[in-house]
């Protein structure tokens, strides 16, 4: 727990009231946010901060029985009543029925907003014993999720009635394809789990980052030690202090300033840090921060960018080009000639924000002539080598701790705070803590690429695809970032999911004076997909043909050969994901026509329409080695501890990498013990990234868990080769292991430390000059419907319906991969409808809009599993996959309901409008 | 920051504001907001233990809401129609916590163009009651609110209570909101209507626009027209685009003028159409 925060007990008033049925007193100033106070004071992290702002409600608590936000309520202003918080729930060490239903249902995921979710249900509870779905949605409404698509969250507070127990954890050899609690679930519930900013030591100095306002200007930094003293700060850095002042994903791209030097190339963009006690940073003045800016033109977008003689972002970047790449194979040029049909069009995507509710946070420590940094992450091993480059350390003297993450989406695969506590530390010695608020969170941190893509898409009469051409350019900021990842995968997945011979895709990415486009959730390739399954739909329009039917009829299959010219063996199971669709397609077109034809005559504005999205999804770095260590080690006194590289992000590594291991060990997966992600203590998991932990690591826990398993037999004395009968059941009782077969029964007392290791890499090849090779070991597979509503006289789209039919190969954790789909099913409504990041205009939670509980549909979730032989059970993944073909499927209804083609997004409301008066004849 | 009071007596109260400007505090749904890493103001009046200011009563010609009245407390209280616009409103004001606690009175005082009670108010043609050691003095709200976070709140003052003129004839309300999403969101453009009728007549028609404009406005071109027409669906039909010229939208992140003003107009039509 925290020691109370030493400005805390300067206070001279005492504040009195009930915290969880026990009474409590605060010298905190009567002003000071409840939300701190609980935090800060009482050590009641388990209410969490997103925007003190009250725009995210994950600091949401009890009042009186009412649910306030802690951010929004005064110390004084709770005198003498009763706040209720998440660790108030469990009474006596049991659960409520409110968080058992959470823990069945798989309603937390990150568990960020967990808190704020539980919290207001609570109150909704109070009220009402038997909620609708309604009433629920009503109450949840303040609290945003971003992980969820709050589906299961809305299921679970319906269950609460009906008082479930916990569901029993899967028994050994059971745990893979079981709906298994999260094996971190019940920390997430009960606000035990550490997020970034949760455990601080109280001696912790902070550090504040000093941001450009402007999007390009020359700065030149004043008397700063003046300032400093003034301020009662400990230190300043610049640019000067950083050992190596460049950061960047790939190895020989190194160009983004930890502290800018001279000119800032983006608004939010670092250019100093100051370090002080946490009174003195929270009380800073930043506009007395001695700094001259003289501001500059600044190129913004690809119309400022790509033109001949544009201003340079970066000067020996000659065009602002950072990539061009692409696939060739064929003859396109020719095959176009001879099609029968032939469609073509350009689309606009803009900045869309990953909006984790938790914000960047972390800490470092210095101890002798290492640091020691506790973050927020997806990616401990790659933090820890870019925190040493920047240092000028060696790795080994680098340690990085992943806390609990809440929620990344890509976002937190770039650096944030972790260069700047690590240098922190080091220069004072002391303990450095840095919490990003939220409009820094948003202004200074990676979004999605905007894309312009033009593609060309042409068809034979029976409706064959026989060429695609697709030239996409991507808007990647003021640094490298993840762009060239992005214009990368983007021409490898330019095709869609379908067989077609003549191909010709190009990426592009262009520097801007923006933030860092980096990776988000997809890594383009939602974009991508926007573009390609609209010309599907036209080109099927053109035949006359049914739009699922025509997917079905191009889509990819086991023997089929990609763009790239590498031949898909095994696991390509669109086809089974349409088969699966094809009855819903049927009724919810059905439906929707009747609708139409009683609203047209009713004269009603509502139109609804029904529209369809496929993606594939390469899984896995692009034609780089990405291997996944993993060990599982079997101590003396009988602990199983699994040390998982890999960072659950929240979508549930921790708890299927766990299913895995303990099927592949034979063992109970609740007998493990779980140490994540600390660079000291587990191998290289690689990052959460490119939907690779349930493929990659995936393989490694299970080979770790057969090698753990082998050695244990060995040690017990066993012939060599009988670890792989599996009518050996084992158990771990005490310090023995204990073996059955039929009527053998064998004790084994443990006698010294056994460690299985598993190790994948899997297989790629390099991509010739024109793209040719095989970037990927295996590809994930989808086809989604949407339903939506169109209100034609408003422009307004509501999305009514998802069904998602998934080939994952193997559902290793059935809950944990429909969590995926719907949280990445509502990501993709957010694309498609309202999301566009606009640098200074919508740095927070309520001018920056993504979905709440009102606008996520009913979503079904289908999932096929075409085995992928390489894969842990056949598994592959599923992480971004769930994001990708939403937003097609959300277009293409609109255009079934309304004849329009949305080629821009967000589709909002006056884009809409606008393109609806401009059908002929149709002016309102 | 030693100042923080939180009197429980509206004298009191004044008192403090006579002596020295304070930044009030009320639900701090936007006193917190507008503060988000900064430090915090050396001088709070919370006023939320005020007695004086809670709570909604009938008057002898009209309805009292005490100022610091919370959205939930207008959406629990039992009401006659006339106010059916109002709690309308009062459900689109952010999630539930933010209802729990955020104050009609401080919707109006942090004038947003956007401030979802505002237009409901309107169509109410409420007042607000404002009080100092000096005393008391009333202003319509439309003399209230003077632009983008601009009131004409005299230093010293404070605002004590809303104040609702009783209806004259049966009367109904209504408020629509539109924006991007559902819940939590800040409007493109929003519209409000009580319509006073009798034997199936309108006597009185007041209909307003919000985030379409500065402040929030009236529509007095409409509101002529409607009445003496008769009270049922086909009050939409009278409906035009020239009784709007009034409003003056911008183009922003959330939409285009263009689209506000044909918005508006929708939603108006919607409104009354829905009211009968």
């Amino acid at each position: 727990m925290n020691r109370p925060r030493a400005e805390f007990l300067a206070g001279t008033q005492t504040t009195q009231f009930m915290v969880n049925g026990r009474k409590v007193s605060s010298r905190a100033p009567r002003a000071a946010r409840l939300a701190d106070v609980l935090r800060d004071e009482l050590g009641l992290t388990g209410t969490k901060i997103g925007c003190n702002a009250g725009d995210c409600g994950a600091c949401t608590v009890l009042l009186d029985g009412r649910q306030v936000c802690a951010c929004l309520t005064a110390l004084g202003q709770v005198e003498n009543r009763e706040v209720l918080t998440v660790e108030g729930l469990a009474k006596n060490g049991k659960l409520s029925a409110l968080q058992v239903a959470f823990q069945n249902h798989g309603a937390a995921q990150c568990g960020i907003c967990t808190p704020g979710m539980l919290m207001a249900a609570a109150d909704l509870l109070l009220r009402k014993r038997k909620p609708n779905a309604g009433e629920v949605k009503d109450a949840l409404a303040g609290v945003l999720c971003r992980c969820t698509g709050y589906q299961k969250i809305i299921e679970a507070v319906l269950d609460v009635a009906r008082r479930p127990a916990l569901a029993p954890s899967p028994a050994a050899g059971k745990a893979v394809g079981a709906r298994a609690g999260k094996v971190d679930g019940i920390a997430k519930l009960t606000g035990a789990e550490k997020y970034g900013a949760d455990a601080i030591p109280a001696d912790a100095l902070w550090l504040r980052v000093i941001r450009s306002p402007h999007h390009r200007a020359r700065f030149a930094l004043g008397d700063l030690a003046a300032y400093a003293q003034q301020a009662g700060l400990a230190r300043v850095l610049t640019a000067k202090d950083v050992p190596a002042n460049g950061f960047g994903i790939y190895p020989n791209i190194k160009d983004q300033p930890v502290l800018a030097e001279g000119e800032a190339r983006f608004r939010g963009e670092a250019v100093a840090a100051v370090i002080g006690t946490r009174a003195a940073i929270e009380a800073l003045d930043e506009a007395r921060f001695p700094v001259t800016w003289e501001p500059l033109q600044p190129v913004l977008g690809l119309d400022g960018a790509m033109p001949e003689g544009a201003p340079l972002v970066q000067s020996d970047k000659v065009g602002n080009l950072l990539l061009d790449g692409g696939v060739r194979r064929g003859n396109v040029t020719a095959t176009f000639a001879n099609c029968s049909a032939v469609a073509e069009g350009t689309f606009e995507t803009t900045f869309v924000e990953h909006a984790y509710i938790e914000p960047e946070a972390g800490w470092a420590r210095r101890d002798g002539d290492r640091l020691e940094i506790h973050v927020s992450t997806q990616t401990p091993y790659m933090d820890r080598d870019e925190v040493a480059q920047v240092m000028q350390l060696d790795p080994q003297q680098v340690r990085i701790v992943p806390s609990a993450c809440g929620g990344g989406f890509g976002g937190k695969l770039d650096i944030a705070v972790q260069p700047l506590v690590a240098l922190g530390a080091w220069l004072t010695g002391r303990p450095v803590a840095c919490v990003y608020h939220r409009p820094e969170s948003m202004a200074s941190t990676t979004k999605r690429h905007p894309a312009r893509i033009h593609a060309r898409f042409g068809c034979d009469a029976k409706g064959k695809l026989q060429a695609v051409d697709v030239d996409a350019v991507f808007d990647t900021g003021a640094y490298a970032s993840w762009g060239p990842t992005v214009a990368t995968r983007v021409p490898i997945h330019a095709t869609g999911p379908y067989a077609v011979r003549h191909v010709r895709t190009r990426g592009r990415a262009y520097f801007t004076h923006c933030h860092p486009a980096g990776a988000f959730r997809g890594f383009g390739v939602p974009q991508g997909a926007i573009a390609h399954e609209a010309l599907m739909d036209e080109l099927a329009d053109k035949l006359d043909m049914d739009r699922l039917e025509f997917r079905r009829l191009n889509a990819l299959r086991a023997g089929d050969t990609t763009a790239t010219g590498q031949r898909l063996e095994h696991s390509a199971g669109l086809g089974q994901c349409l088969d699966r669709l094809k009855p819903h397609w049927r009724r919810l077109r059905a439906e929707t026509k009747a609708f139409n034809a009683g609203a047209k005559k009713g004269g009603g504005a509502l139109r609804r329409g029904v529209g369809v999205g496929c993606m594939w999804y390469g899984i896995g770095n692009t034609a780089l080695a990405n291997p996944s260590t993993l060990r599982i080690a079997l101590s003396p006194q009988g602990r199983l501890v699994f040390y998982n590289g890999a960072v659950d992000i929240g979508q549930g590594s921790n708890t299927t990498l766990t299913q895995v291991a303990a099927d592949a060990l034979g063992l109970p997966m609740a007998q493990f013990e779980l140490v994540m992600g600390d660079t000291d203590r587990t191998a290289d998991a690689g990052k959460t990234s490119a939907s690779r932990q349930a493929f990659i690591s995936g393989k490694a826990a299970e080979l770790a868990g057969i090698d753990l398993r082998r050695m244990i037999f060995a040690a017990a004395g066993a012939p060599s080769g009988e670890f792989l009968d599996r009518d050996y059941r084992l158990a771990l009782q005490g310090a023995s292991v204990v073996f059955r077969k039929g009527g053998i029964v064998h004790r084994w007392n443990i006698d010294r430390e056994l460690v299985g290791e598993g190790r994948f890499d899997p297989p790629t090849q390099a991509l010739d000059p024109n793209g040719q090779g095989k970037p990927y070991a295996t590809y994930a597979f989808a086809a989604q419907i949407a339903q939506v509503e169109v209100d034609e006289a408003l422009g307004t789209v509501k999305v009514l319906r998802i069904v998602a039919a998934h080939d994952v190969g193997k559902a290793l954790n059935p809950i944990q991969v429909e969590g995926q789909i719907q949280g990445g099913a509502v990501q993709g409504l957010g694309l498609a409808l309202m999301e566009e990041y606009v640098p200074g205009k919508t740095e927070n939670l309520h001018d920056y809009l993504i979905p709440t509980i009102g606008d996520a549909p009913r979503m079904d979730c289908i999932l096929v599993e075409d085995p992928e032989p390489l894969g842990p059970s056949g598994a592959k993944g599923v992480g971004e996959p769930g994001l990708i073909p939403t937003a097609p499927a959300i277009l293409g209804a609109i255009d079934h309901a309304t004849g329009v083609r949305m080629r821009q997004v967000p589709v909002l409301p006056h884009r809409l409008k606008a393109e609806l008066d401009a059908r002929p004849g149709r002016r309102a | 920051m030693s100042g923080y009071a939180r009197p429980s007596r509206l004298s009191e109260a004044l008192r403090i504001l006579a002596r020295a400007p304070q930044a009030v505090l009320a639900g701090g749904t936007d006193f917190y907001p507008s503060r988000v890493a900064r430090a915090l103001p050396a001088e709070v009046l919370d006023i939320t233990a005020l007695r004086e200011l809670r709570g909604i009563s009938a008057k002898r010609n009209h309805w009292r809401i005490g100022a610091a009245t919370t959205w939930s407390e207008i959406i629990e209280a039992k009401l006659p129609p006339l106010f059916d616009g109002l709690k309308l409103a009062a459900r689109e004001v952010g999630g539930v916590q933010i209802q729990n606690t955020g104050s009609v009175a401080g919707n109006l005082c942090n004038a947003s163009p956007a401030a979802d009670g505002v237009p409901a108010l309107l169509a109410l043609d409420a007042s607000v009651e404002l009080g100092s050691t000096k005393g008391v003095r009333q202003l319509p709200l439309h003399e209230f609110i003077l632009g983008p976070r601009r009131t004409a709140l005299r230093p010293g003052e404070l605002v004590t209570a809303v104040l609702v003129p009783k209806a004259k004839a049966a009367a109904a309300s209504n408020f629509l909101k539109l924006g991007a999403r559902k819940y939590l969101v800040i409007s493109i453009a929003m519209a409000s209507a009580v319509i006073e009728h009798r034997s199936g007549k309108v006597v009185n028609a007041r209909v307003s626009v919000g985030s379409c404009s500065p402040v929030a406005l009236r529509l007095p071109a409409l509101e002529a027209q409607l009445k003496g027409k008769r009270f049922d669906a086909s009050l939409a039909d009278w409906v035009n685009p020239a009784h709007l010229a009034v409003l003056e939208p911008i183009a922003d992140v959330r939409a285009s003028a263009d689209y506000r003003k044909q918005a508006a107009l929708e939603l108006v039509r919607r409104l009354l159409r829905e009211m009968a």
